[in-house]
């Protein structure tokens, strides 16, 4: 059954978004990055609206081709990634639109704050799935790493049937565009492959 | 049969309750859109409509939630017509039963959050209300909406189409807020600004859960409230999916919501004919409370309600251009930039409703006005003013604002009001009214209040009511006529008080003509304050201004504590006023323009700017010290030390620099002649790369013409022919959108092929970029600026 939840997060990974941002581990951020960082990391934080939905389906694999059990798809990397799997659970995420106002706003009046911005929301969404994950392992038991359109040769069309079957745009507000780009743009969806006992 | 305005006058509605569940129930496949059972399994369709008007219910919502051009294209009509055909064979034998077409959100985000153009999504919703009218539905039920925008694109298309009722309701979460931001307040503002015929909340929560928002709703609304709630959250027992909710204790919660006054009630997701049998007899015997107008004046943008009342109103001035020098230079070049930190900075100022007025002979004022409108809205959540006198340029411009604007102005003439009021009744709005007629400003104020009572007369004509006006009883110069001070706030004094009606004034007139216009101005706005002004136009800079606001709210007791004040009092220090937000002090540690730049210091490096150009040629200031300061920041990139933040800080400090020199620099002295016109390509939405190079190739000197997101390989062509460009850079980040890349480079080399093309995005790489047929692979901003820069040399 699909399955719509919410929730909030207390705060980020900073280290990645500062990898986003295009610094490595032993890169420390100057002052002056650092203070913008923290402004725009806790205006992230205030609009979030985090929401999912997800839902499980039987796989049925033959070589390359799959049987999601909502379409069907020939691809070898989302194969290997789901090897010994009989099941998997489908979701779809957001971070929230008060991310892409930000990001509208600060486009138009401060390069440097958007660029934080997307880094910081970025991470934010990454955070909010693993969340997901999470929850989904204490529902149906250890998963695989999830898996995204868009990722080695899955193809991104596939978004469109993700958004078909669990009504994504009705139950958190999500929109698809022709080119099969999401809007918010702080948003994900996955497979996640469950391993079998 | 009834008529659905009647009926809805005086009784309780029963809508009905899911459909989409309901169809699951009886087989409908996940995955598969609904809509499309009333073609292939119209008898069930049917039969769950028909379980509901056996219920009780008055009005079933059409099978058409999805139906719309983007998911049915020709289709369309044929699903419509068949959806339509479900619910009324369903309807024949029962009393007060209608059939509503239902509209759900389109599934694309309008601008400027999404890629979807107002007037693209008001024409998909034509189609999908123009097929249901043609067959038959009594009623356009709006619903699920989770962007106010929207909302207003539906609701307007069904108001060009067709005359029926419509309803419109929103998704509102936990924290009482939609997906976009807007509170219950400015959906209903912004709702009844339309007119529609009941507005309210469906989805998402549980009856009990929705209380809060319901009453928030049913606070302000003077429109009948729809309340359509979830059976609680599903949850899974023996594989089934069933909701938290028994159809006894929904009924029990809903019983509750309709005491305090909801007026169409009925369920969304998990409810079934059972849920509204239950619903109905747990209802049964309230009174349905009347409507009543609550008479109040709101304005509204995409988030937020601003009323009229105790508090006044502050309205900031600063975006119009009579007597502004910089925003007039501005707004021929078009430099929405500058209008967009005039924006943030009045809002940061404490303004409420922001002014926008673009009024110049020699600009196309429809055009400007709605671009200069469209764009603040998405930078500030601020109800604004549009404030023109061209009704085309009003029009447009309330056509698209995101909200209930604030209207400025109309007058006693015949002519004014006749062009004015209809554009109100249609979009809705709050009505700066001036008190002048074909006669002119009467000299007494016993003359400018006969006007306002003309004008409240002929608004009636229109549907317009009184809540609907804000009287300006204009302040005239003092130094031209003694009494013009006194016959403004008399007539103020008496629209405010005798005629009910809030009143505003431009408070800067009255000083014209004289020294030190602040002490003036605010003695003023203080003694309108007292005589119950309600909203003031002003500069959110003047200190005087916001001493007096401040200071009159903590004397009147609007003020708690006086802790707005107190809070005030401490920013400012006695005798000297410092400027809002600070300004740290330029000697303390290094220093020099160059030293600004490098460290990201905005302010610093444009008051070190104006500085040296006291004494130093513009292009001096350019060659001598932002360009070896962006330099020094640029190599450090490239060498990994300087990461894209500090770049980017840099950058904005440099632009601020170059702000000041440009206000002295001749166009002749620009020395760089390379042009530049870039684009992110068609299908392509991620525009911060492509922002960050345009950013820095200007603050290189090089002239930038920014084509935007999503732009089409023909429009690419154009711009770099009409600019004579010899540099395009495009961007894309998906592989999807590489297609319209290469298609653009084809084009261009057909159309202009002296014209050199650079590229860049995440997905791109040298090998990729030749393949596509461009001439340079960029892989960051700096090396964008290193090409052009080799370009430039190429032509000296």
């Amino acid at each position: 059954m699909i399955k719509v939840i919410r929730g909030r997060l207390d705060g980020f990974d900073g280290q990645e978004a500062l990898r986003y941002l295009g610094y490595c581990k032993r890169d420390i951020p100057a002052d002056n990055v650092r203070s913008l960082f923290e402004e725009c990391g806790r205006e992230v934080l205030a609009v979030q609206d985090l929401r999912a939905v997800y839902s499980d389906f039987p796989l049925a694999t033959e070589g390359d081709g799959l049987d999601l059990g909502f379409a069907r798809v020939k691809s070898h990397s989302l194969a290997l990634n789901l090897t010994g799997c009989k099941r998997t659970v489908l979701f779809a995420c957001t971070a929230g639109a008060g991310i892409d106002r930000l990001l509208a706003k600060y486009n138009r009046i401060s390069p440097a704050k958007a660029a934080v911005v997307q880094a910081v929301g970025a991470a934010l969404v990454e955070g909010w799935c693993d969340e997901i994950c999470a929850r989904i392992e204490r529902e149906y038991g250890a998963v695989k790493p999830r898996f995204s359109c868009g990722y080695g040769d899955l193809p991104l069309t596939l978004q469109r049937d993700i958004f078909a079957v669990l009504s994504v745009t009705k139950n958190i507000g999500i929109t698809l565009s022709d080119d099969c780009f999401m809007t918010p743009t702080k948003s994900v969806t996955a497979i996640v492959g469950v391993i079998e006992k | 049969m009834a008529d659905f305005r009647d009926l809805l006058s005086n009784n309780i509605i029963v809508l009905d309750g899911a459909m989409g569940t309901q169809l699951q129930k009886s087989g409908l496949p996940l995955g598969v859109m609904p809509e499309e059972w009333c073609l292939t399994h119209s008898e069930d369709v049917t039969a769950v409509h028909r379980a509901y008007f056996q219920a009780g219910s008055n009005v079933v919502l059409a099978n058409t939630f999805g139906a719309n051009f983007l998911k049915f294209g020709d289709r369309l009509g044929e699903v419509v017509s068949a959806a339509i055909r479900c619910a009324k064979n369903a309807c024949s034998g029962f009393k007060d039963a209608f059939v509503a077409l239902d509209i759900g959100p389109c599934g694309k985000l309008l601008k400027p959050l999404g890629g979807l153009d107002f007037e693209d999504a008001v024409d998909i919703f034509k189609r999908t209300v123009r097929a249901g009218v043609a067959a038959g539905a009594d009623l356009i039920f709006i619903e699920t909406m989770n962007d106010v925008y929207e909302l207003k694109a539906a609701v307007i298309a069904a108001k060009e189409e067709c005359s029926l009722p419509i309803c419109a309701s929103m998704v509102f979460g936990n924290d009482q807020k939609t997906m976009t931001g807007a509170s219950p307040e400015a959906f209903v503002a912004l709702a009844e600004g339309l007119g529609v015929d009941a507005l309210g909340i469906n989805c998402s929560l549980s009856p009990a859960e929705m209380t809060p928002v319901v009453e928030r709703i049913l606070k302000v609304s003077s429109t009948p409230v729809i309340v359509k709630p979830n059976a609680g959250l599903p949850e899974e027992v023996d594989g089934k999916t069933v909701y938290s909710l028994s159809a006894a204790d929904f009924a029990e919660q809903m019983r509750a919501l309709t005491e305090k006054g909801a007026r169409l009630i009925g369920g969304c997701c998990g409810t079934t004919p059972r849920y509204i049998e239950e619903l109905i007899a747990a209802t049964r015997g309230i009174q349905p409370k009347p409507i009543e107008n609550k008479g109040l004046t709101c304005v509204s943008s995409y988030t937020q309600a601003r009323y009229f009342g105790n508090i006044p109103v502050l309205i900031g001035e600063r975006i119009n251009p009579t007597g502004k020098k910089r925003l007039k230079q501005a707004l021929k070049e078009n430099d929405i930039d500058y209008v967009l930190n005039e924006a943030v900075t009045q809002t940061e100022r404490g303004a409420h409703v922001l002014d926008v007025n673009v009024g110049l002979p020699e600009i196309d004022e429809p055009s400007v006005l709605k671009r200069c409108i469209t764009e603040i809205q998405a930078v500030c959540d601020l109800p604004l003013q549009i404030d023109t006198s061209d009704p085309v340029a009003m029009e447009r411009a309330m056509r698209v604002y995101n909200g209930v604007p604030l209207v400025n102005s109309v007058n006693g003439k015949r002519e004014s009001m006749r062009s004015v009021f209809p554009l109100v009744k249609k979009y809705g709005g709050v009505i700066i009214c001036l008190t002048l007629d074909e006669k002119g400003i009467p000299p007494t104020a016993k003359g400018r209040v006969a006007i306002a009572k003309k004008i409240i007369r002929n608004a009636e004509k229109y549907g317009i009511v009184r809540g609907q006006l804000v009287f300006d009883t204009l302040a005239m110069a003092v130094s031209a006529d003694g009494s013009a001070a006194v016959e403004a706030l008399e007539a103020l004094d008496c629209i405010r008080h005798k005629l009910g009606c809030h009143t505003s004034l431009g408070v800067s007139n009255i000083s014209f003509g004289l020294p030190q216009r602040d002490f003036i101005n605010s003695t003023f706005f203080a003694m309108a304050l007292t005589r119950g002004l309600s909203a003031a136009i002003y500069n959110p800079n003047s200190q005087e201004m916001v001493k007096t606001y401040k200071s009159f709210l903590a004397l009147s007791g609007l003020d708690e504590n006086c802790a707005a004040y107190v809070d005030y009092a401490s920013s400012v220090t006695a005798g000297a006023i410092t400027e809002v937000g600070g300004r740290a002090d330029s000697a303390n540690e290094g220093g020099g323009l160059t030293y600004f730049i490098v460290k990201g210091l905005k302010k610093e490096a444009a008051a070190e700017a104006a500085r040296l150009l006291g004494n130093t040629a513009p292009l001096e200031v350019i060659n001598a010290h932002i360009i070896p300061a962006l330099d020094e920041v640029g190599k450090g990139f490239e060498n990994k030390t300087v990461f894209l933040p500090q770049l980017l800080m840099s950058a904005e400090a440099a632009s601020e620099a170059f702000k000041e020199v440009k206000a002295r620099l001749n166009p002749s002295d620009n020395a760089k002649k390379i042009k530049v016109a870039l684009a992110t390509v068609k299908g392509d939405i991620h525009d911060i790369g492509k922002n960050i190079v345009a950013t820095l190739l200007s603050n290189y000197g090089f002239t930038v013409y920014d084509l935007g997101r999503d732009v089409a390989p023909e429009r690419v062509v154009e711009a770099a022919r009409e600019h004579g460009v010899q540099l395009v850079g495009l961007s894309a980040l998906m592989t999807t959108t590489v297609v319209s890349m290469r298609q653009t480079i084809e084009l261009l080399r057909v159309e202009l092929p002296h014209v050199k093309v650079c590229v860049g995005g995440a997905v791109l790489n040298e090998e990729y970029a030749r393949t596509i047929g461009a001439d340079r692979y960029c892989k960051d901003a700096m090396a964008t600026v290193r090409y052009a820069g080799e370009l430039e040399e190429g032509l000296s």
